[in-house]
């Protein structure tokens, strides 16, 4: 079981993360947010000071997590406001326009880069920093989408498929080390990043929800949870479909 | 996604588009058809919250505290924060929203849009008189911060303005004291109409919230029998009781509404034969205040086909012959609601240009759906209302007819000037044109 008094938030402001924030500072949690946007990182911050208790330490920075270069100051900056960490989250991505990264390499490249590289810097680094503490949690948030390349969104799929997987064999190193890594895989997400869709069906789910799934899969040190949890039989039998069908469907 | 509904779930109409703003500084994108409509957590009942022929913009998702002193009871947040996340937040800090409604899962937005008031509007006015600030964004681009204090005369208009004046992004609130989360409560019987007005007056006066509970199905001598609450914080005290809320909920549809003449007549029976407390006694803020809010979605008994609220208040001069003639002529109709409520309204003018409450008397019921023969009742109060010099709530009304707003609310065109020329609700165009 992890405890998780001082944790690192990456992309604070999405909707998930923010909401995973308000539940940590509802538990007793201090918190370090690092967030693209000062604006929406300033408000989110005043409103978790309001919401912690006297002795909860809350604080964050804006930074753009596509340049690296950063990463290992941010994290020593964050560790120290904390006093250490006991967990961190990674939750900064976005949705890429898959007919655009069709079109143009570079376009593609940077949403690789947003979506799986800048990832991959924190984890290393994190990783380095955990593995001779001999505890602690980190989360990455990935997607249903990286279980399988489909044409509506393959560079999505292949950017949290390349997170997935480095996280999986992130997570056979730290083992030994008593340091959990948990992949978390969100189906449907009703935040602003999927605003342009038919919400109405009943695979949608609330930020609020996942950030509870996401707090508990820490806490249990869980390896791979999908979010709802149904997403796992879905997953199960679209992962399962043999290739030569597959490539046919419309997905 | 599915069309939001108000909270009696009637009228059901498509907005042209529905947009979820994330952040108090993002603009309505100007791709959204016009006229914009903020909705909050669709709480008012009728259409003040809808839209039909442009967008609705849901604020629900700016819940964002910005700054609250706990020493001086002064709080700040985005206007779709529920007066309920305020009060989980300030309660255990020993304060309490000076003025609130009967539901707490309103939002800031809509309880200054719609100036509600509460039990103690004889003691403390409405929702608007403790509203120390407020912005709205302007769909020309335009931020106004206003309050009693500054640009009165665009917080005159917004205050009651049924979020026609823009779109409301925070909004600052003064808070009232306490000593812990528990009320005082005492509950009368009464045993007709004029007996109400006799302990009324006398309760108003030793008490900052009263409120009664009408069965009004009973008729000749006990016509407008009911219970009198009157109640207080609690004082301070080492003995508290605890309390802990349940969970229940309608669960789906009933196909029909169950809230029919059979279940009015027994429900209305036994209810006005519940034990009561005239010496007192301590109840928590939860269950005094926000009683339907301990069942989720109670709105559903009444079936798909919703129901009417009807809330009218009615000067003090004419209010006991109205009163009186209102409720006969409910229950010659043999319609009626669980929770006829009856109040009066203190002297403390309203700050709004369109605020409902005003000094008299205030009448709210709930109507099931029945069609053609629950709108004649209604056109049947309508005439005494209107008869009286009364008004109806623009925050519960799904069919008041034009003249009916327009009588109750003489500075109507006044206000329009205010009105943001990119907003409107299907409330306003139904009454205005």
């Amino acid at each position: 079981m992890n405890a998780l008094k001082r944790v690192i938030i990456f992309g604070a402001t999405s909707a998930i993360a923010e909401q995973t924030a308000r539940q940590l500072i509802a538990q007793g949690a201090s918190l370090y947010c690092i967030g693209r946007n000062p604006h929406k990182l300033e408000a989110m911050l005043a409103d978790l000071k309001v919401r912690a208790g006297s002795n909860q330490r809350v604080d964050g920075t804006a930074a753009d997590l596509t340049d690296s270069s950063r990463h290992e100051a941010l994290i020593a900056g964050a560790e120290a406001f904390l006093g250490g960490m006991d967990g961190v989250l990674i939750a900064h991505g976005t949705l890429p326009d898959q007919q655009a990264c069709q079109q143009e390499v570079a376009t593609m490249r940077r949403e690789i880069e947003t979506n799986a590289l800048s990832v991959l810097s924190l984890l290393t680094l994190l990783a380095n920093r955990l593995e001779p503490q001999g505890r602690g949690v980190i989360a990455v948030i990935s997607s249903v989408a990286g279980d399988r390349g489909r044409q509506s969104n393959y560079v999505y799929g292949a950017a949290k498929g390349m997170v997935s997987l480095f996280a999986q064999g992130l997570r056979n190193r730290l083992a030994k080390s008593n340091v959990d890594v948990v992949t978390i895989k969100p189906g449907f997400v009703d935040t602003p990043m999927t605003a342009e869709f038919d919400k109405s069906g009943p695979l949608w789910a609330k930020p609020e929800q996942i950030a509870a799934g996401i707090i508990k899969a820490m806490q249990k040190g869980k390896g791979e949870v999908y979010l709802p949890w149904f997403w796992w039989g879905i997953m199960l039998i679209i992962k399962h479909i043999p290739e030569a069908i597959f490539k046919r469907l419309s997905l | 996604m599915s069309a939001p509904l108000s909270w009696n779930r009637l009228p059901r109409v498509e907005p042209r588009a529905i947009y979820r703003l994330s952040h108090r500084w993002e603009a309505p994108p100007d791709r959204l058809p016009r006229p914009l409509l903020a909705y909050g957590n669709g709480r008012s009942y009728g259409d003040v919250c809808l839209s039909e022929r442009g967008s609705l913009l849901l604020t629900r998702s700016l819940d964002r505290f910005i700054a609250f002193d706990p020493v001086q009871g002064i709080i700040r947040c985005e206007a779709g924060v529920t007066l309920g996340e305020i009060l989980a937040l300030v309660v255990p800090h020993g304060w309490f929203l000076a003025s609130t409604p009967g539901t707490r899962l309103a939002t800031v937005g809509g309880a200054i849009a719609n100036d509600v008031h509460g039990k103690n509007h004889h003691e403390v006015g409405s929702f608007g008189h403790h509203v120390r600030a407020l912005e709205l964004w302007r769909s020309d681009g335009r931020v106004i911060e206003c309050g009693p204090d500054q640009n009165q005369e665009w917080f005159r208009a917004t205050v009651g303005g049924l979020g026609l004046t823009g779109l409301m992004r925070w909004a600052e609130i003064q808070l009232m004291p306490i000593q812990n989360p528990w009320m005082w409560v005492q509950s009368q019987r009464f045993a007709n109409l004029e007996a109400f007005w006799l302990l009324n007056r006398e309760a108003e006066a030793h008490w900052p919230y009263t409120v009664a509970w009408i069965d009004c199905l009973a008729r000749g001598r006990a016509r407008g029998r009911g219970i009198l609450l009157s109640g207080q914080h609690a004082a301070a005290q080492t003995d508290l009781p605890a309390f802990k809320t349940g969970g229940k909920r309608v669960p789906f549809d009933p196909p029909f509404s169950l809230v029919n003449r059979l279940s009015l007549r027994g429900f209305n029976a036994l209810y006005y034969r519940q034990p009561i407390k005239p010496q007192g006694a301590l109840t928590h803020y939860l269950p005094y205040f926000y009683p339907l809010d301990a069942i989720q979605d109670w709105n559903r008994i009444y079936g798909r086909k919703g129901f009417y609220q009807y809330q009218c208040v009615i000067p003090p001069e004419p209010a006991e012959l109205a009163i009186a003639a209102l409720l006969d002529t409910i229950a010659s109709h043999g319609e009626g609601s669980f929770l006829a409520v009856l109040k009066t309204f203190g002297n403390k003018p309203s700050l709004g240009t369109l605020s409902f409450a005003r000094p008299g008397t205030t009448l709210a019921l709930d109507f099931p759906n029945r069609g053609d023969k629950t709108l004649r009742l209604l056109a049947a109060l309508d005439s005494i209302v209107k008869e009286a010099g009364g008004a109806l709530y623009p925050g519960k009304d799904a069919r008041m007819p034009a003249s009916l707003f327009r009588s109750g609310y003489p500075q109507w065109q006044a206000f329009s000037e205010y009105i943001d020329p990119n907003f409107s609700s299907r409330f306003w165009q139904r009454v205005t044109q």
